[in-house]
């Protein structure tokens, strides 16, 4: 609708008006294009960017005897997020309970982000170097786990390794094993289920920079007497590192804040950092508290875009 | 010539020892669970461990469970309703962005609409606690709207991304030709932009669907006490173990999502 009035204006106009008519006509469209936005910018602020402010505000208050918040300044909250007021003797010291979570959050994920990389870039690279029609059904295969329920991959993963599971039923069957092995409620199991569920976020844009990848560079190598690691290693993984990248940080941030998998595969024990916020506005009622370590997972999570889009900045620099 | 690899037949500079392999592994392995989660949902037997025969009672049961008819329900209801909200605002505001010289502030109205795909979910859906609980007292309004205002946003930048693409990949020309033909802007957009857009306004609907459906975070904040949606209803039962119930809900959840992405690449696939 708004592209047609722009178009047509000039039409309408005689030569003689006709720099003001544009000019009136310039500005009834930059109207009419912010109104179409606003159903979707009143939607998002509303109910999604603009709460992030009040997450803020709700940081710096106390908290209330029974969840929710007393309308005073506190900056309990946040001191709590790292320090650790004694019940006895009010003595301080460092909140040895998060701080471990926090670690726990920070070594699953780049575990996670590892794996991924390690079954990743081969089938990337296999799913690029596929003839044409066979290429789309393979990188289908890939996209179809990606669209289906996580928390349903999630129970997957579950069934594969619990006790009466898929992989302790044959490991005993087989006579490998006498006692189930311990695999659920372990950080083992988290690491597992994260690289399961977010595999297919590192395929897909490793995939899209081999697919760019020009081949004579490759062949160059061989002729200089490169083997086929080292022509892997020196040209091939250089040229596709903003793919490599952009994998990492789209499998990094999802498993720094994830819930769902480490709510499921490491049960109540084994929390990471979005299970630890859940659980203050749950049996913790600190809500302060548990705002001021959602805003400490947003600033993390605003650190490695902020990386990465320098990174990728510039990398495009690099080549023109 | 010199080279030793180039004597040898059949070599190929794309291939790299081993990486066939690993691929091969990766895809059993993406696929070898979800397919046993499928074959366990099938079987007869109260224990997962042992197999006992074919049947569909794990089916039957969650049909006749009420919870479950109420969650599935619930489930559709706020996606339905979230999808078409989200995949509307989400074409108005596609073609506000797209194709015409950018406007002062356009590149904030894109950053917002993105906005949700920035910020972990953990953190969207504690906000959304805190603002929505503020409200529900001020208003004592406890229903499903909600949830839905929540999935709408969180929506939106899906539907936006297939709706965007197809608006870029469509020229300007045959809309000027219609407003040369005297066409109103409105019987231009009726008839000229809307036809050609559906293939992604159907796509981006659907990717707001899928992601509607399979949201746990979120809704497992906002909701209501008593208003458990598809996921979240199946969250609560996870405890030690999963019952079969669960494996049954789970492939019917599979099949709907697969069913949706395979439509959804045929309809991007038409497009082009």
């Amino acid at each position: 609708m708004a592209q047609a009035e722009a178009v047509s204006a000039p039409h309408l106009t005689d030569i003689h008006s006709g720099a003001l008519a544009g000019e009136e006509a310039r500005k009834q469209d930059i109207r009419s294009r912010w109104l179409l936005s606003l159903p979707a910018i009143l939607l998002i602020t509303f109910a999604s960017a603009g709460p992030l402010l009040i997450v803020l505000l709700y940081s710096f208050l106390t908290p209330g005897d029974y969840g929710n918040v007393v309308w005073k300044f506190s900056t309990e909250g946040w001191v709590s997020v790292v320090i650790q007021r004694d019940i006895f003797d009010d003595t301080l010291q460092l909140a040895d309970a998060h701080l471990s979570i926090f670690w726990r959050s920070l070594k699953l994920s780049m575990i996670t982000t590892l794996s991924t990389l390690v079954f990743g870039i081969p089938t990337a690279y296999f799913i690029a170097t596929r003839p044409g029609r066979k290429r789309d059904l393979w990188l289908f295969l890939i996209t179809i786990p990606f669209w289906t329920n996580l928390l349903v991959r999630t129970i997957a993963v579950m069934e594969l390794i619990r006790a009466e599971g898929v992989v302790n039923n044959v490991l005993r069957w087989t006579g490998v094993i006498d006692q189930p092995i311990q695999m659920m409620f372990t950080d083992f199991a988290i690491a597992l289920g994260m690289t399961y569920v977010y595999l297919p976020l590192m395929v897909l844009p490793v995939y899209a920079s081999i697919e760019k990848l020009d081949f004579r560079l490759v062949e160059a190598g061989y002729d200089l007497y490169a083997n086929r690691w080292r022509c892997f290693w020196r040209v091939i993984l250089p040229l596709v590192k903003p793919g490599v990248i952009a994998g990492s940080i789209l499998v990094f941030i999802p498993s720094l804040g994830a819930y769902v998998t480490p709510r499921v595969l490491g049960g109540g024990k084994n929390l990471m950092f979005g299970n630890l916020i859940e659980l203050q506005f749950g049996q913790g009622r600190d809500w302060p508290l548990g705002a001021a370590l959602a805003i400490t997972l947003m600033v993390l999570v605003m650190i490695a875009l902020i990386y990465y889009v320098r990174v990728s900045g510039g990398n495009r620099n690099q080549h023109g | 010539m010199a080279n030793p690899l180039f004597a040898r037949r059949g070599f190929s500079v794309k291939r790299i020892p081993g990486f066939t392999t690993m691929a091969l592994v990766t895809y059993v392995i993406l696929y070898a669970p979800i397919l046993l989660l499928i074959v366990y949902s099938f079987n007869n037997g109260t224990s997962l461990a042992v197999w006992e025969g074919i049947s569909f009672r794990w089916y039957e049961q969650a049909w006749n469970n009420q919870a479950v008819q109420e969650a599935a329900i619930r489930s559709l209801v706020v996606a339905t309703i979230a999808a078409t909200i989200a995949s509307t605002a989400a074409t108005m505001a596609a073609l506000a962005t797209t194709r015409k010289k950018p406007f002062r502030g356009m590149m904030g109205v894109y950053a917002l609409i993105n906005q949700p795909l920035m910020v972990p979910e953990s953190v969207t859906a504690v906000g959304l606690l805190i603002f929505f609980a503020i409200i529900k007292v001020a208003t004592g309004y406890t229903g499903l709207v909600y949830l839905i205002i929540a999935h709408t946003a969180f929506c939106i930048p899906f539907a936006y991304l297939p709706i965007r693409a197809r608006l870029e990949s469509m020229d300007l020309s045959l809309e000027t030709a219609a407003a040369d033909l005297y066409a109103t802007p409105w019987v231009a957009f009726k008839r000229v932009t809307l036809p050609l857009l559906w293939p992604g306004i159907i796509a981006g609907l659907m990717l707001a669907f899928v992601i509607s459906l399979d949201d746990v975070v979120i809704t497992e904040f906002v909701k209501s006490a008593g208003q458990e949606t598809l996921p979240t209803y199946m969250l609560g039962q996870l405890r030690r173990t999963v019952t079969p119930e669960v494996n049954a809900i789970s492939t019917v959840l599979l099949d709907a999502g697969v069913i949706l992405v395979s439509f959804f690449f045929m309809l991007n696939r038409k497009g082009r």
